[in-house]
């Protein structure tokens, strides 16, 4: 499944919307998830799960091609944790 | 953020009533639930990939009690963030 289906399937669920319009919500649904998670924050979607953004620190790591150590700088990741829900319907 | 709080962000941003921006919101959550029911693999340029990975049954152990647990097999849901995401947040 990739965005165009999506958009696809917004589309025929919501009547009197052109594709093009369906196309630009489903694209500010996603910069809103995005920009929230840019700053920091936890989006937390219910029946579905949560996205959040942790910060690691640098560490030391290892290229595993070469085997040189080298430092990994400190980041910021972004996790998701699906929810109960979500765990319980994809396993009946 | 929640997804409430998501959806009044969307209505704002888009102009549209806060039933409809619920209707597409909840559309596209529940087209990917539905994706990863049938084990299929969801990207979303920019933004990320889900991959459903599934896992064999096991006996675990309650580590409380030490009693002995059957684990069954389960299939859940791997979030793969996508690089101009991973880039926004760590403020690239």
């Amino acid at each position: 499944m990739t965005k165009s289906d999506i958009i696809e399937g917004v589309y025929e669920r919501l009547g009197g919307f052109s594709k093009k319009e369906a196309a630009a919500i489903v694209e500010t649904i996603l910069d809103v998830i995005k920009e929230a998670l840019t700053r920091g924050e936890k989006v937390k979607i219910s029946s579905f799960g949560s996205f959040s953004v942790r910060a690691k620190r640098k560490r030391r790591g290892r290229n595993p091609k070469t085997g040189a150590t080298l430092e990994i700088s400190a980041r910021r990741v972004l996790t998701f944790k699906p929810s109960q829900v979500l765990k319980s319907s994809l396993n009946p | 953020m929640t997804k409430s709080q998501l959806i009044t962000a969307v209505a704002k941003q888009s102009g549209i009533t806060l039933e409809r921006a619920a209707i597409v919101v909840n559309t596209m959550f529940d087209q990917l639930v539905a994706a990863m029911k049938r084990e299929e693999r969801i990207e979303i340029r920019n933004f990320g990939n889900f991959v459903m990975k599934s896992y064999g049954g096991y006996t675990g152990r309650n580590p409380k009690t030490g009693e002995k647990v059957r684990v069954p097999p389960k299939r859940l849901p791997f979030f793969k963030v996508g690089l101009g995401l991973k880039h926004m947040i760590n403020g690239k």
